[in-house]
Parts: C-alpha cells; structure tokens; sequence
C-alpha cells in the first residue's frame, strides 16, 4: 500500500514520507494551504489564541511543578512560587495574564466571526467547535480561578456551585456530587485540579485540532465573505489565495510582535491590572466563615453573571410574556414552519412561558447565563442574510451589531459592580438585547437593501 | 465599520471611568508617600514590622532572609531583627497559635505577607494607601473593649499598639444628616452632629439644626484628628510612611525587579517588531 503513494522527497524526509504522511501534511495546512489574500487584522486572533493556549500549557506545566492542591496550603505554595521559585513570579503572571488575554482574544476572534460570517454555511461545524472550545475555556477558566485558595476563587466558585442546586430536584444533589462536600473544600479543590490540569486541556487541544481541520477542509472565509475557491486558474489554485506560509506566517510573525509587547507590558508593568486581572480580594486567603461583601467574577465572565442576576421573579413575568407573544405570533404568522413543527414549537414556547412561572427565578438565570453561550451553537441557522459579509449589508444592520457589542460591554461592566435597582433593570434590558439580537435574527437578517457583493475580493496591494 | 469602532472605543472610555471608592468604614484614603524604592525607609520599615507588629500579625511567606534584599546582612538581621530563636533563614512565623488568638481578641489577625495587596481597591486607591490611613486613624473610645476604634476600619478588634509613638490626639467627628420623625417616618430637617472624642476616649456631642438652604443635601461624615503633641505625631506619620513601603516592598518583593527586566523585555520586542514589520513587507510587497 505505502509502495503506491509517490513519493517526490528523497534522504531521510523520503524515509518519513514513505512511512508519515509529513511533507503532504506539511503542504495540505501550510505551504500550500490557500487563504484569501485580503485577511484584515481582525484575521490576528486565530493564531493568537493558538499562541496564548500555548502560553498558558507551557507556564502551567512549569505551575504544577511547585503547586500544592490542598486547601491547607495551596495559598502559601501560590506566595511560595511569587517569591522563592526562580522565575516563579514570572511564569505565574504569564500564567494569570495569559488567562485574561485568552479571553480577549477569543471575544475580538469570535466578534471577527460574526462581523464576516464565518459561521454560514460550509462553515457550520467550524463554528460549533469553536463554540465548544469558548465553553471549554470558560470551564478551565473557572476551574483553575479556585487552585490560588484566595477570598475570590472560593465564594466565587460557592457561588457558581450552588447555581446547580437550583435546577429542580436533582438540584441540590448535584451540587454536592460536584463539590465532593456540603461546601467548597479540599475536596473541591482536588477535583478542580484535576478538571484544570488534565481533563479540559485534553478536551480543549481536541477540539483546537478539530476546529483547525474541518477550517482547512472549507477554506478561510475573509473580510468580503465570498469564496476565493470560485475563481481558479489552471492549476486549481484560487486566484485570490496566497499560500499560508510565507505569506500568512509572516503576517503572524508581526501581529504576535505586537501581540507580545501588549501581554508583557501587563506582566512586568500591571500585572493586576488594577484588580482585574488578579483581584485584589484574592490576596487574602480562603475563608469559609466570612463571606467577602461583594463577590464578583473575574471580568471575562461578567456579562453573563450579569445575565443571570438579571432573571428575577418579576423579570420572570416578561420572559413567559414574551414566550406566550413568540407562541402566537409562531403558530399564526410564521412561514419558516411547516407541519408538525407549527405545533411543537410554539407548543413548547407555551410550556417555558407555564415553567417560567412554575420553578424558582434562580433557576432561569442559571439558563440565560447557560443559554446566552448555548444559543450561540445555533447563529449559523439563525442567521438568514443573503450577504456573509458586514460589508454588503444594509447601514442599520452594522447599528444592531454595534448595539449589540456595545450591550454586552455595559453587561460586563454591571457585572463587576454590587446589585442596585438602577443596574438590575439595565441588566434586565441588556439580557432582552443580546437574546433578542439572536432569537430575532431570523425576523432581522433578510431584510434591508444589501449591497453587490463582488465577485472577486477587494485588495489593495500593500 | 469604522464608525463602529469609533463608537466603541468611546464606550469602552465611559464604561472604564473611574467611579469614586470609599474604605469599608466610609473615611477617605490618604495617599501614602511611595517610599518602596527607598532602601533607608525600608530598612527602618522593617525594624517598625518586627517590633511592633510581628507579635500578633505572622508573614508566613516572608523569609527573614528576604531581607538581604533591601540591604541587610544576615548579621544585622540576626543581630537586629530575629528576636526569637530563629535563624536568618525561617520564615516569619509567630508563637501564638489562631485558636489562642481568637480566645484573646475575637479574631486571629491576619497574615499580612500580601496584605499590601490585598487592601487595594479596584482602579482605586492602593494597599499602601489603606494601610497608611489606618495606622494613622485610631483614637481613643472608651466604650470599646480594647479602649480603641478606628474610622477607617470601624469596631476593629485591633488595639492602637503604637499609641506611645503617636502621642494623645482627640478625634473631632462632623455628621450631616437628615431626621426623621420615628412615628411618622417624615423628614424633620438637617441637622450637623459634631461629637468630640478626648484624649481619653470620652465623648461629647452636640447637634444643631441646619436650615433648609444653604448646606448640602446629601450625608457627610468628616473626622479631625488634632494632636496634642504635633511634633510626636509627626514623627509618628514618617515612621509609617516608612512601615507602608515595608509592608509593599514585602508584598511583592520582586515588584522592582520586574520593572526594570520589563524595561529590556519591551526594548527586545520593540526591536524585533521592526523586523518583523519589515520582513512582512518584504514578503507582501509583490502580491498583487
């Protein structure tokens, strides 16, 4: 079988190739993988994000070297390594920043995507990886903000554990079957180690590998949202492709320099970043007995805490409002639904709205936090714009996307601060905007006057 | 689109304004002179740390040794510092074990190896800044257990340890607020508290109706120290200036180490931005 491949390299790497496929993996997702030539710097956060995973595994094998998961002494091995490891503090700030600058980066990559959509189709399951990649982040995340045994890392993760106990009757149970205790606790602790250091990275290289294979399988989409692979030349190579390495190296090479110069300025100048990045509160060791006065996630989760503070019994109210409206409007007026689906779906509209008021407010904020991150599994489905591409949709189309963002900055931002009536009705609009924005995306998405799409991408040469 | 981002950006500066912090007990942070680079204040710190608070208050993730650092040898940290029958190379740990501590004052005090840190608030004022404040806001409360309060950190269980240093000072505090009637829950106007707490801890207060002009409508609360020997208390804020540049050179005592590696981290990357800038270009240049 290996004697019917032709092979073209000779010496050792023709030694390999007749036994490993490496020179035509080599060409099939770098040299001679074609990528649009008109990406923007909005293209960067892709192989940031590979850069920063890096970082992260990297400093975290060098953190296990000198970390103790036991709740008697886990704080004092975190001081242990900030002074008395060589480079200790070094590898820890790299560590607590890379965690931040992951998120930052995941947020403007997954903005890129939704500006170009490069979720439409063929790139569906590009898109559902990536989703479940920024879900295994947000558990590793969580996970590993417990290891440093600080005021924040446990009320925080109390707070987020006993979320759980409120679905309906295995509630309570789960919680304790996942903290391995009535309260957080050494046990916990272990657990959340174990979760952070092996179990998620596992899962999160997976789906990296799977997220940047089925990516090579459709090609890259680019800032146009047209497919280059529709003009060829002779050769099949598209024509408006240039092959990844050099060209996309070199490009890479640069945005990570400048990337770098960003990432250290916080580690060696602001690693706190004024109590962002590392809380301030979390310098003060775990404390079962006394509850800190205001217990806030760090940042990279704020918008969703905010969502789920925002469900509250009277919000409950306009939720099933709202369902029983989307019902009716669904089982009357909707052309999408045929058949038996013109009953179930608003039938099952009917019965969230019944639920809504049915279980405990707790509950359904633990679901708009959950489904604020779910929905987005389904944006390729939802969206029904005849255009991929921000560009060559109409001007009010750009207005909701920049309502949107803006939304879900302000979420973040009342997410950090104590609960106030004031902040709790924002919230409570900010949480309807950003459902809304991908609920109605089927009502929204179509409509408007859409500009020509070009044939061939728009490039100026540099 | 670049509309779009120019909207954002401009958010982005509205939603990172920074909004006015208080401490827990309401009284507003002094600025603690920044002192964490001077070697002599330092040195003088750390004298004050274990004569004076390393009784009660452990740093467990403090070598004695650690102190090489800010110009000692071991033999004057041996000589001068260790007074226990540790070696230079023990960490600064105390005898009094937290069950004991918390039968004798209602709370273990804390470690304060990071306690710097941990009293900063967020875009707000610093650790140094709280610690600066609190060491200077005790006054005398005879109807507390100790015999002491404190207006940044109201009912703490810590008494005033360093009082000879400071000299007697009374405490004049300034109320502004509205009463109200308690049957009927209405508005009885403003009135200004003004309560005088003596070198000994007695207190005397006044209050006088404020008209309905001329004054500010929301609460304030002011507090006046006046020392009664100001040349003393003097010597006493210098002493914990120098104490606060301690206690944050200790709670991360690499802090200046890693500025000025950062300094040459960032000239590399600045350096190798330029070639990488340039090598991108070279590459690009012929794509049309």
């Amino acid at each position: 079988m290996a004697g019917e491949k032709k092979i073209e390299t000779t010496g050792l790497l023709g030694w390999i190739d007749t036994r490993f496929p490496l020179t035509s993996t080599w060409k099939a997702h770098v040299s001679e993988y074609y990528a649009p030539k008109n990406f923007n710097w909005w293209y960067i956060f892709g192989s940031l994000a590979m850069l920063v995973l890096v970082i992260q595994i990297v400093t975290g094998i060098f953190l296990v070297m000198h970390y103790k998961p036991d709740a008697q002494k886990a704080f004092e091995s975190v001081e242990y390594i900030m002074r008395e490891v060589p480079g200790g503090w070094l590898i820890r700030y790299m560590h607590s920043t890379g965690a931040s600058m992951f998120f930052v980066v995941v947020y403007l990559h997954m903005l890129r995507g939704l500006f170009y959509g490069s979720y439409r189709k063929p790139r569906e399951l590009v898109w559902i990886f990536g989703v479940a990649i920024f879900l295994c982040l947000m558990a590793e995340a969580f996970m590993g903000y417990l290891l440093p045994w600080g005021q924040m890392s446990y009320w925080g993760a109390q707070v987020i554990v006993n979320l759980f106990a409120a679905i309906p009757l295995i509630g309570p149970d789960l919680s304790i079957w996942i903290r391995g205790d009535y309260v957080v606790s050494d046990a916990t602790l272990n657990r959340f180690f174990a979760f952070h250091v092996i179990a998620i990275p596992l899962i999160l290289i997976g789906l990296v590998v799977a997220h940047i294979v089925a990516l090579h399988e459709v090609g890259s989409n680019n800032p146009d949202g047209i497919e280059i692979k529709a003009n060829k030349d002779e050769n099949g190579i598209p024509l408006d492709g240039v092959p990844f390495h050099p060209f996309y190296t070199v490009h890479d090479i640069f945005g990570v320099s400048i990337f770098l110069l960003v990432f250290f300025a916080i580690v060696f100048f602001a690693p706190e970043m004024g109590g962002y990045f590392l809380e301030y509160n979390n310098f003060l060791p775990a404390d079962p007995l006394k509850t800190p006065p205001h217990i806030a996630p760090v940042w990279y989760f704020t918008p969703f805490y905010s969502m789920l503070r925002a469900i509250t019994d009277d919000f409950a109210w306009v939720l099933a409002g709202l369902s029983l409206l989307a019902a009716v409007v669904l089982f009357f007026r909707s052309k999408g639904l045929r058949g038996i689906w013109r009953i179930v779906v608003p039938g099952i509209l009917v019965v969230v709205a019944v639920l809504l008021r049915l279980i405990d407010a707790k509950f359904w904020g633990v679901v708009a936090m959950g489904g604020a991150v779910v929905l987005l599994f389904f944006l390729p489905w939802l969206d029904h714009s005849p255009v991929r591409s921000i560009r060559y949709r109409p001007g009010w189309h750009k207005v909701l996307y920049g309502i949107f963002i803006v939304t879900f900055l302000i979420l973040g931002f009342l997410g950090t601060q104590p609960p106030s009536p004031a902040y709790n009705l924002m919230s409570q609009i900010g949480t309807l905007i950003y459902l809304g924005f991908f609920l109605l995306m089927p009502l929204w998405t179509p409509r408007g006057t859409f500009k020509p799409v070009p044939d061939r991408v728009t490039f100026k040469p540099h | 689109m670049k509309k779009l981002l120019g909207a954002l950006a401009l958010m982005m500066v509205m939603v990172a304004a920074p909004s006015a912090h208080a401490a827990e007990g309401g009284a507003p942070l002094e600025v603690a002179p920044n002192r964490v680079n001077d070697l002599a204040s330092l040195q003088n710190g750390a004298k004050v740390f274990v004569n004076y608070c390393l009784n009660c208050h452990s740093a467990n993730s403090v070598r004695y040794s650690d102190l090489r650092n800010i110009g000692l040898t071991d033999a004057q940290i041996q000589g001068n510092l260790v007074f226990t029958g540790n070696s230079v190379n023990d960490m600064m740990r105390i005898a009094m074990t937290p069950a004991d501590a918390k039968r004798w004052f209602g709370t273990t005090p804390p470690d304060l190896s990071v306690m710097a840190r941990a009293k900063s608030i967020n875009a707000g004022p610093s650790g140094a800044d709280y610690i600066y404040t609190y060491m200077r806001s005790f006054y005398r409360d005879a109807t507390k257990l100790t015999g002491w309060d404190n207006v940044v950190f109201p009912s703490v269980a810590m008494p005033h340890v360093m009082w000879q240093q400071q000299g007697p000072r009374t405490l004049t505090k300034v109320v502004t607020h509205e009463v109200f009637d308690e049957t009927s829950g209405e508005s009885k106007g403003w009135e200004r508290v003004t309560t005088v707490f003596d070198e000994s801890g007695y207190s005397t207060s006044t209050a006088e109706p404020l008209q309905a002009a001329g004054h500010s409508t929301h609460a304030t609360t002011e507090f006046r120290f006046t020392a009664k020997d100001p040349a003393r208390a003097q010597a006493y804020d210098n002493q914990i200036a120098d104490l606060t540049a301690f206690m944050s050179w200790m709670a991360e005592p690499v802090q200046s180490d890693r500025k000025r590696i950062g300094m040459w981290v960032l000239l590399y990357l600045g350096l190798f931005l330029i070639v990488a800038w340039r090598l991108n270009a070279v590459f690009w240049k012929d794509v049309k």
